[in-house]
């Protein structure tokens, strides 16, 4: 794309709100949807100024109602629009998961690919604040189980613009999960951006593959550098779907080792598909068993160190890479 | 529910009953056969047929314009045909053959042309709204007139997307019609039982929005409303709210055997058959004979059955074609 912005985003949210004021810019079928995205630029500001330099037929103001617009939305992306659609939070998707799930997964496959789905649905997750059990839950399993639906989760500033980007001009459905613990962080942007659909070699290492998304990245390269630990390999997933298992088959090929940290739930959680795969794939090259962390099957309760002591720690993780070498 | 708009066939175009007697007849013809082909296993799946709700598909169906949208329901086999998809297509896909409309991946239930503006037959109760909601909001910022519709039984209204789509048309001036079959009974239970109010049309005030009750077995009556409520929706004036009241024939689905209904209910609305309100009229009017009435009726049986001939001798898709079409490809 060609940014005509001079300096790189400075922050997560930044970069996001730079990718959705490009996409506008670039393709007048852009708009965007969303409770408080207009003149009140968003819950978590990530939409600020954008109503003010576009107007209101491009970011649009939806009542609380997510079944109506997002079900809207999908049938405007049916009928020529490209609609950037924001649920507030990812836990709030329960309330409008017919247009998702029924009718946006399907639609292309059922018409035979007579009918188009271009469509964003930027959702936050990102435990970690108190916002307790219906505001902190990582539900991108869910939607990675729906064929139909592209899943991406950016983890640095650099893909928070250039993956919004790329999923804007996707003409797939795309479930865009951004991380509200990231908002504040800072990076550059990268020059020469990666697809969407491959994953990252966020820290090239030798002794453990260690494969995540979203807001885990930074404690798994937090684990990298600890003294004393393994030499970690930290993978960046960027998507669930399209699942770049060549680069996840290729780093575990080296190490022997994989380790898998999510935020989201471990049972049942993307981690657990990711390790079958490269179980039946790599099972004589495999020196140890594929581990998983991720959060234990309990809804995420409100008290702060109930909370940290739920979630995954650079600590586990360099732990857990430590035990890893130690089998074999 | 409010009178306000006089529906005045003058002031909107309309096509001539005949017209809409013959789309009936199409309809009447390919729903009958259908019926028959699926209790006989010639079709798979499930499959809802909408006789005796003809004269809603003839009526808003010649009042669209060829590139106006269309959402509709599980029942939906009318509204496609009345808006201009065509049979062969539509009677290979109830076949599952790989030269149905949606190559076999879509079926009675979720039949779609979008290259006529078709969006989809849809087996979630109430999902059209959202969708048709959506598909005048493209209209509307592409600038195009068109107009959508979302077809919905009354069994629809107590979802909440029937209110959140609703709503939404209404607070952005939107160019929907919205079209509910009031047939009596949702799935197996008499819809006036499940609703303090069972007036739609009552419902549109709570969204400031206007709507209009119509004779649903007349296809005159609802071409009319259904051509000035087009027009309002094209003039700016947002979205209207159709209630046909008419009766569904058959079971919720084909082989339902209906033990809810009462006799003499069923027996009534028979009476009013949507064909003969319409053929009464036409002779009434020296607008047709009985014969002519009969060779059109004759003409779409023999259109129905020669897609039945063809769909049968038809292979069914390719095992590849379960693969194709879940994800586009991303342009270069």
């Amino acid at each position: 794309m060609s940014s005509e912005t001079a300096a790189p985003p400075q922050r997560y949210i930044d970069a996001l709100n730079e990718g959705m004021a490009a996409a506008i810019e670039e393709d007048e079928r852009v708009v965007v949807i969303g409770i408080d995205v207009g003149a009140g630029g968003g819950i978590f500001r990530v939409t600020k100024g954008l109503h003010e330099r576009f107007g209101p037929e491009r970011v649009i103001d939806a009542p609380i109602s997510e079944m109506g617009y997002v079900g809207a939305a999908v049938g405007a992306a049916m009928t020529g629009l490209r609609p950037i659609v924001e649920i507030m939070f990812m836990d709030f998707v329960g309330v409008c998961m017919d247009p998702i799930l029924n009718q946006a997964a399907k639609l292309r496959y059922m018409t035979a690919g007579a009918l188009e789905i271009p469509i964003v649905f930027r959702m936050q997750t990102g435990a970690g604040k108190a916002a307790g059990a219906q505001h902190s839950q990582s539900l991108e399993a869910w939607f990675a189980h729906v064929p139909g639906l592209k899943v991406v989760m950016p983890a640095t500033v650099a893909d928070a613009r250039d993956l919004l980007l790329a999923s804007v001009r996707d003409p797939n459905p795309v479930v865009f999960v951004e991380n509200r613990r990231l908002y504040g962080s800072k990076g550059d942007v990268d020059a020469d951006p990666l697809p969407l659909g491959r994953a990252r070699v966020a820290r090239p290492g030798s002794d453990v593959t260690v494969l995540t998304w979203g807001q885990m990245l930074r404690r798994c390269l937090e684990a990298a550098g600890e003294a004393g630990a393994p030499s970690l390999e930290v993978i960046d997933l960027r998507s669930l779907v399209p699942l770049d298992l060549e680069t996840i088959l290729a780093s575990t090929r080296r190490t022997g080792r994989l380790l898998i940290v999510h935020e989201a739930v471990q049972d049942f959680g993307a981690g657990a598909e990711i390790a079958a795969r490269v179980g039946a794939e790599l099972f004589d090259e495999l020196r140890t068993p594929v581990r998983r962390i991720g959060a234990p099957a309990v809804p995420m309760p409100f008290s702060p160190e109930l909370e940290s002591a739920l979630l995954p720690t650079s600590k586990a993780v360099s732990a857990a890479a430590q035990r890893l070498v130690a089998e074999g | 529910m409010s009178t306000k708009t006089k529906h005045d066939a003058a002031s909107s175009k309309t096509p001539p009953e005949s017209q809409l007697f013959a789309t009936m007849a199409l309809i009447r013809a390919f729903e009958t056969r259908v019926a028959e082909l699926y209790r006989d296993g010639d079709i798979p799946g499930f499959v809802h047929t909408s006789l005796g709700q003809e004269a809603v598909a003839a009526g808003v169906g010649g009042a669209l314009r060829e590139d106006d949208y269309v959402a509709t329901t599980h029942r939906g086999h009318g509204h496609c045909l009345a808006h201009g998809m065509e049979v062969e297509g539509m009677m290979a896909e109830l076949f599952a053959r790989g030269a149905g409309i949606c190559h076999g991946k879509g079926g009675s239930m979720h039949i779609a042309d979008p290259s006529k503006g078709v969006l989809g037959a849809n087996a979630i109760v109430g999902a059209s709204l959202p969708l048709a909601v959506g598909a005048a909001m493209s209209s509307k910022h592409l600038g195009q007139g068109r107009v959508a519709v979302a077809y919905f039984g009354e069994g629809a209204v107590n979802q909440g997307a029937f209110h959140e789509a609703v709503n939404l048309a209404a607070i952005w001036n939107l160019p929907a019609l919205l079209v509910c079959e009031n047939n009596v009974y949702a799935e197996f239970t008499d819809s006036r039982t499940m609703a303090r109010i069972p007036s739609v049309a009552q419902r549109a005030a709570g969204y400031g929005i206007e709507a209009e009750v119509v004779d649903g077995n007349d296809a005159a009556a609802v071409c009319a409303l259904a051509a000035d409520a087009a027009a309002r929706c094209r003039d700016g004036r947002g979205p209207f709210l159709i209630e046909a009241e008419t009766y569904r024939w058959h079971g919720h689905y084909e082989g339902d055997a209906q033990p809810y209904k009462p006799d003499e209910e069923a027996a009534s609305w028979r009476e009013r058959d949507p064909l003969e309100v319409s053929g009464a009229r036409l002779i009434a009017n020296g607008e047709a004979t009985g014969e002519e009435l009969e060779r059109v009726r004759d003409e779409a049986a023999a259109r129905v059955e020669a897609a039945i001939e063809r769909a049968r001798e038809l292979p069914p898709p390719e095992p590849d074609e379960a693969y194709a079409d879940v994800f586009g490809e991303v342009p270069a």
